[in-house]
C-alpha cells in the first residue's frame, strides 16, 4: 500500500473510531471553549476590541493542541490495553507510518474545536473576526494542526514506556498554549522561554494563523513551521524505532 | 456507632489508597504540582496581556479552583473505580451505613484537595514574586480548606452520577470548566452576566475565592465570616444532594440490575 493510501486510510478509520463516543468528542470540542471562554471575559473587561479579536484567534486554536496533548499521550497506552500494540508492532508497515494518521485524526478533531471557538465567539460574545486573508487562513490552520499532530506523535512514541502517560499529556497542555504565543505575546515572557518557544513547530504555526487572520504575511511563517514539524517527524521516527528495538530485546512491549 | 466510625474512617482511607495511581508520583507531579502552577502563569499572563487585573487576582482565583481536580476526579473515581475494579455492588450489597461509607471517602479528599490549592498558592507567589503577608495565611489556610469541602460536596454529586454514567471523567472535566468560568476564577462576578453571577453564588468555590481574595488584601476574619460560612453552607447542600442522589441511583440500579454496566 502506498504511503499517502495508508496514511489517509488510517486517518479515516482512525475519525470515525474517535467518532464513536459522543461523550469524547463533545469532550474535545467544549473543554478547550471552557479556557477561551475565561479569556474571553477577562478581554472583555478592558482590551481594546482588536485585541479581543486577536484572542478569539488564539484562543480557537487551542483546542487543536488540546485534542491532541493527553489522546496523544495515551494513544500506544490504548492500542496495549486492547491487545493490539504488538500486531501493530510486527506488522511490515513502520510504526511512525501507523502512529501519524492516529494523532493527525486527533488534531482534525481539534479543527472542529477552532471553528466552534471562533462560532462562539461571534454568538455569545460578538467578535466579529473578518480574516484579511481567508486562503492563507485556512492553510495555516492545517499547517497548524498538522505541526500539532506531530507533535503528538513525538508525545505519544516518547510516552509509550510511561504508564500513566496522560497525566503528562494533561500537564503538557498549559504549558504549550503559554509558551507558544496562542494569546500570550512571546515578547512579554521571560526572555530565556523564547528560545524554546521557536523551537517548538506550533509557535510559527499560531504566529501564521494570526498573521493570516489579522494582517501581515503568513507564509513565512508556515514554512518555517512545516520546517521545524519535519525535524520533529525525523526525531519522532528515530525515537520509534529505537524504542521498538529496546521493547523487542527485552520483552516488553504489551507489559503495562 | 462504632462500626460506622471505622467504615468512615478506615474505609474511606482504604478507598483512597486503593486509587493507588493517583498516588503515584507520575500522576501526582504532573497533575497536582505542575498543571495548577501553569494553570496560574497562563491565566496571569493572559491577565498581564491583556492589561486587566493582577497577578495576585489571578493567583488566587486559580490556586483556589485548582482544588477542584482532586475533589471532582477522585471522588468520581470513587464510583467509576469501584465499578472498573468489580467491587462496586460487593460494596452496595454490604450492610455498611451509606452515609459513613461515602463521606469516609470524602475525606481524604477533602485534605488532598486542600494540600492542592496550599502548594499551588505558595508555589504560585513564589513564581510570580506576590507576596502575601505571614498574618494573613493563618485565615487563607481555613478558607482553602473549606473551599475543598465545597468543592468535594460537589464531587459527591458526581460520585452519584457516576452510579449512572460510565464516563466519570468526562463529567468532571465538564464541571472543571463550569467552575472556571462561572466562579470568578479569572474574571470578576461583577463582570459576568447576571444570571451567571447568580448560578455562581449556588456553587462552590465562588465564595472561598471571594474570601481569599479579600483576606489577600488584608480583611479580618470578622470581614469575611459571613463569606466564608455561606461556602461551607453551599458544601454541605451539595453533599446532601450527592448522598440523596447516590440513594436513588443506588436503587434504581438494583432495580433495573444496572449497576455493572454503567
Amino acid at each position: 500500500m502506498s504511503v499517502p493510501r495508508l496514511i489517509g486510510l488510517g486517518w479515516w478509520l482512525q475519525m470515525k473510531m474517535r467518532s464513536r463516543s459522543a461523550f469524547d468528542g463533545a469532550l474535545s470540542i467544549i473543554y478547550p471553549m471552557f479556557f477561551a471562554t475565561s479569556v474571553f471575559f477577562i478581554y472583555r473587561q478592558g482590551a481594546s476590541s482588536s485585541a479581543l479579536v486577536a484572542a478569539a484567534v488564539g484562543a480557537s486554536v487551542m483546542g487543536v493542541w488540546s485534542a491532541v496533548a493527553t489522546t496523544a499521550a495515551t494513544s500506544l497506552q490504548g492500542e496495549r490495553r486492547q491487545g493490539t500494540l504488538e500486531l501493530l508492532v510486527a506488522s511490515p508497515t513502520p510504526l511512525p507510518l501507523i502512529v501519524v494518521p492516529i494523532t493527525l485524526s486527533m488534531a482534525a478533531i481539534g479543527l472542529y474545536s477552532l471553528v466552534a471557538t471562533l462560532l462562539w465567539g461571534r454568538f455569545a460574545f460578538g467578535i466579529k473576526v473578518s480574516l484579511l486573508h481567508p486562503l492563507a487562513f485556512a492553510v495555516a490552520c492545517v499547517v497548524t494542526a498538522l505541526s500539532v499532530s506531530v507533535l503528538g506523535f513525538v508525545l505519544a512514541v516518547t510516552a509509550v514506556r510511561y504508564r500513566s502517560a496522560w497525566a503528562l499529556g494533561t500537564a503538557l497542555e498549559l504549558p504549550i498554549w503559554l509558551i507558544c504565543g496562542f494569546l500570550v505575546p512571546l515578547s512579554i515572557l521571560p526572555h530565556w522561554v523564547r528560545p524554546l518557544s521557536w523551537l517548538i513547530p506550533t509557535t510559527w504555526g499560531v504566529s501564521a494563523v494570526k498573521r493570516a487572520a489579522l494582517g501581515g504575511m503568513p507564509w513565512r511563517d508556515i514554512a518555517i513551521c512545516l520546517v521545524v514539524a519535519a525535524v520533529y517527524a525525523a526525531i519522532g521516527t528515530l525515537l520509534a524505532g529505537r524504542l521498538v528495538d529496546s521493547a523487542r530485546t527485552n520483552a516488553t512491549l504489551s507489559l503495562i | 456507632m462504632r462500626t460506622s466510625a471505622r467504615v468512615f474512617f478506615l474505609g474511606g482511607l482504604m478507598s483512597y489508597r486503593a486509587l493507588f495511581t493517583w498516588l503515584s508520583p507520575w500522576i501526582l507531579i504532573p497533575t497536582f504540582m505542575v498543571g495548577p502552577i501553569f494553570q496560574i502563569l497562563f491565566f496571569a499572563y493572559v491577565g498581564r496581556s491583556a492589561g486587566v487585573g493582577n497577578d495576585s487576582f489571578f493567583l488566587i482565583g486559580n490556586a483556589v479552583q485548582y482544588a477542584a481536580i482532586p475533589c471532582l476526579f477522585a471522588m468520581g473515581n470513587s464510583i467509576g473505580g469501584e465499578r472498573y475494579e468489580h467491587t462496586l455492588g460487593l460494596i452496595l450489597v454490604s450492610p455498611a451505613r451509606r452515609v459513613p461509607l461515602f463521606l469516609g471517602r470524602a475525606l481524604p479528599v477533602i485534605v488532598n484537595g486542600f494540600v492542592v490549592s496550599l502548594f499551588a498558592l505558595t508555589v504560585g507567589a513564589l513564581v510570580l514574586g506576590v507576596s502575601l503577608p505571614l498574618s494573613v495565611l493563618p485565615l487563607l489556610v481555613i478558607v482553602l480548606a473549606v473551599s475543598a469541602f465545597a468543592c468535594t460536596g460537589l464531587g459527591l454529586v458526581t460520585a452519584g452520577i457516576a452510579l449512572r454514567v460510565r464516563e466519570t471523567a468526562v463529567v468532571s472535566n465538564v464541571i472543571f470548566g463550569l467552575l472556571l468560568i462561572f466562579c470568578g476564577v479569572n474574571a470578576p462576578l461583577s463582570s459576568l452576566p447576571r444570571w451567571m453571577a447568580v448560578v455562581a453564588n449556588w456553587l462552590p468555590l465562588t465564595h472561598g475565592i471571594a474570601a481569599a481574595r479579600k483576606i489577600a488584601a488584608g480583611a479580618t476574619f470578622t470581614d469575611v465570616g459571613r463569606t466564608v460560612a455561606v461556602e461551607a453552607g453551599v458544601g454541605i447542600m451539595y453533599l446532601i444532594i450527592g448522598l440523596v442522589l447516590l440513594r436513588i441511583f443506588e436503587v434504581e440500579s438494583r432495580r433495573h440490575a444496572t449497576l455493572e454496566l454503567g
